[in-house]
């Protein structure tokens, strides 16, 4: 059981990943199931936002749905009504999302913990409320049509699914290994001794107001990217998208998956959006499935999947391995191991 | 070394910290003790930043931080220890120490992104530094293991080796040897006196644990309602009056 579970801490493992992930439109049964992945894969890198702020920097961020339909509509309503092409829309979706998030930032992160979470709820909710209610720039509950799908340079049409697909697991990869980076660089320890608490933080000489600012604004930037290409998939959003819910399906995801570890976004909002799709059949009564499963899974893997498999695995090698070798392995750090062999 | 001024500090209309003036000296272990809700953590606090004093001044070698937020006290060599320290459960003891050195580095989101040579070189500074504070503490052997499975004792002294990465001149404790056993109270003590006599550091404590502070401290400031009742010699203390009404059992307590 160790021996089988070890070789998925070896970089061989995250390679099989990716490889799987290239191969899956070839494999898939229909163009319908590479669509679930893509979608999947772009709420992914929204959820790889989230942990960022939430699951290193230990501020529950509530507007994060909302900063994903800001990227949307910027995209949208640069392309449908400014006539932009998808590109420079699509920078200037992430430097919307950036300046936004900036701006929110440094009022909303002057609050701790519970404050700062109902703040950012209303932050949320007044987004929703400016697109819907903002006809003139937004078009209001109508929507916005025909948003412009990204240029392929004459290589390669994005408006087909397959091209898509790949364009998005090209930003994903991208966004899991800046994950990786930043987790066991000395900044994403500067977010996690925040997380450990802010007093203990300031006693290291950590300035919380900018580190957390820089967390925050990263994290609204990945939003501000998966809305992005989101709206380059769809080509058609409403204000649902700026929906409070969207935000908790995130924090699902991400507890799901593993809250503050690296492959835990993938893994939660992968699994979560196909066991969501496998149920359909049951229309409404899936949650009947779905709740109980959600409970089971708190109550037995409080650290998401993932979590509770680094735990699992640490305890696991530090007692098998030899006192020779154990005296090596302790040099070796859990965070790095997961490092090297996810990111 | 850490001169403090009249400081008073007030909550609404409470003084919990009232005109105390006191200077540390250089090199020495300082202990302040009194009742509960005698203002010490109050005063730890208004040193190292976390709180500005409502009156008064507080001079670092000279060097005025009455006004200064605490991470830039901590820049200029003041560490401290909390009474309770929240830890990363999940990440190993060494994990948890490289981050102490954080202060000491410069490097942001650029050098993430590139993986410059300045993360790399500050990433192996913050990694020995971590390292030497661990051997300092004597904890070498449980640095690979996660914090959720070290011992009480253990994670008190990761906490003294987190305040010692940061590269302080002056520490600040707070009840160090709460809630530990009398045979580990006294390997803290003598950790104490180690980091005075082999790192050259002055030490500040606040104890409750009257045989330890006697035997170890250099000098005692006793603080009571905010006040500054007392200060001197473990041998003044002891005999003082004043301090042994505060005790409220006299002779017994203030001694035993």
């Amino acid at each position: 059981m160790f021996k089988v579970a070890s070789l998925l801490m070896t970089p061989a493992a995250k390679y099989l990943m990716l490889a799987f992930a290239i191969l899956f439109p070839l494999v898939a049964a229909n163009e319908y199931q590479v669509y679930v992945m893509a979608t999947a894969f772009v709420w992914a890198i929204a959820v790889y936002g989230l942990n960022i702020i939430t699951g290193f920097c230990g501020q529950l961020n509530l507007a994060h749905g909302g900063f994903f339909a800001i990227g949307a509509y910027t995209l949208g309503l640069l392309t449908a009504d400014y006539g932009w092409s998808f590109w420079p829309a699509f920078l200037g979706a992430l430097v919307m999302t950036a300046v936004l998030g900036f701006l929110v930032g440094i009022v909303s992160l002057r609050l701790k913990e519970h404050y700062f979470a109902i703040f950012t709820l209303c932050v949320g909710f007044i987004i929703y409320l400016l697109i819907d209610k903002w006809e003139e720039l937004t078009h209001g509950a109508i929507g916005v049509r025909d948003i412009a799908a990204p240029y392929g340079f004459g290589l390669v049409d994005f408006t087909d699914t397959t091209p898509f697909y790949y364009l998005v697991l090209a930003f994903l990869v991208f966004a899991i290994w800046f994950m990786g980076r930043l987790s066991k660089s000395l900044l994403g320890r500067t977010f996690i001794a925040i997380r450990n608490g802010d007093e203990l933080a300031q006693s290291l000489g950590i300035n919380l107001m900018r580190n957390k600012v820089l967390a925050f604004v990263l994290s609204t930037t990945y939003a501000g990217l998966a809305g992005a290409l989101y709206a380059g998939m769809v080509r058609f959003i409403g204000p649902e998208e700026a929906n409070i819910n969207h935000t908790f399906d995130m924090i699902t995801y991400l507890l799901v998956g593993g809250i503050g570890t690296i492959m835990g976004p993938l893994l939660g909002t992968v699994g979560i959006v196909w066991i969501t799709q496998s149920l359909q059949f049951l229309e409404e009564y899936r949650m009947i499935i779905f709740g109980p499963l959600l409970v089971l899974l708190v109550i037995f893997f409080p650290r998401g999947i993932t979590g509770s498999f680094l735990t699992w695995m640490h305890r696991k090698s530090q007692a098998l391995a030899p006192t020779k070798k154990r005296q090596e392995n302790k040099v070796k750090t859990a965070q790095n191991r997961e490092a090297e062999s996810n990111a | 070394m850490l001169k403090v001024e009249n400081v008073t500090k007030m909550f609404g209309g409470l003084a919990a910290v009232s005109d105390v003036s006191v200077e540390f000296e250089a090199g020495r272990i300082n202990a302040i003790i009194g009742p509960n809700g005698a203002g010490k953590s109050t005063f730890f606090n208004l040193i190292s930043g976390l709180h500005q004093p409502t009156s008064g001044r507080i001079l670092l070698d000279g060097v005025d931080v009455t006004s200064l937020p605490s991470d830039q006290v901590a820049r200029l060599g003041v560490g401290r220890t909390f009474q309770t320290t929240n830890l990363f459960e999940q990440a190993t003891v060494l994990d948890n120490l490289i981050v102490g050195h954080r202060l000491r580095t410069k490097s942001g989101l650029w050098d993430v992104l590139i993986n410059s040579k300045r993360l790399q070189r500050e990433e192996k500074a913050a990694r020995d530094k971590a390292m030497e504070a661990l051997e300092f503490v004597g904890l070498t052997s449980v640095a690979g293991q996660l914090i959720t499975d070290i011992t009480q004792e253990e994670r008190k002294r990761v906490a003294f080796a987190l305040a010692l990465a940061t590269d302080p001149k002056i520490v600040l404790l707070d009840e160090p040897a709460a809630g530990v056993n009398p045979e580990e109270t006294v390997g803290f003590a003598a950790l104490m006196r180690k980091m005075v006599d082999e790192k050259g550091l002055t030490v500040c404590l606040i104890e409750h644990k009257m045989d330890m502070i006697m035997s170890l401290a250099d000098k005692i400031m006793v603080l009571d309602h905010g006040e500054k009742i007392a200060e001197g010699t473990p041998e003044e203390v002891r005999n003082n009056p004043v301090v042994i009404e505060a005790y409220l059992g006299g002779d017994e307590d203030a001694a035993a």
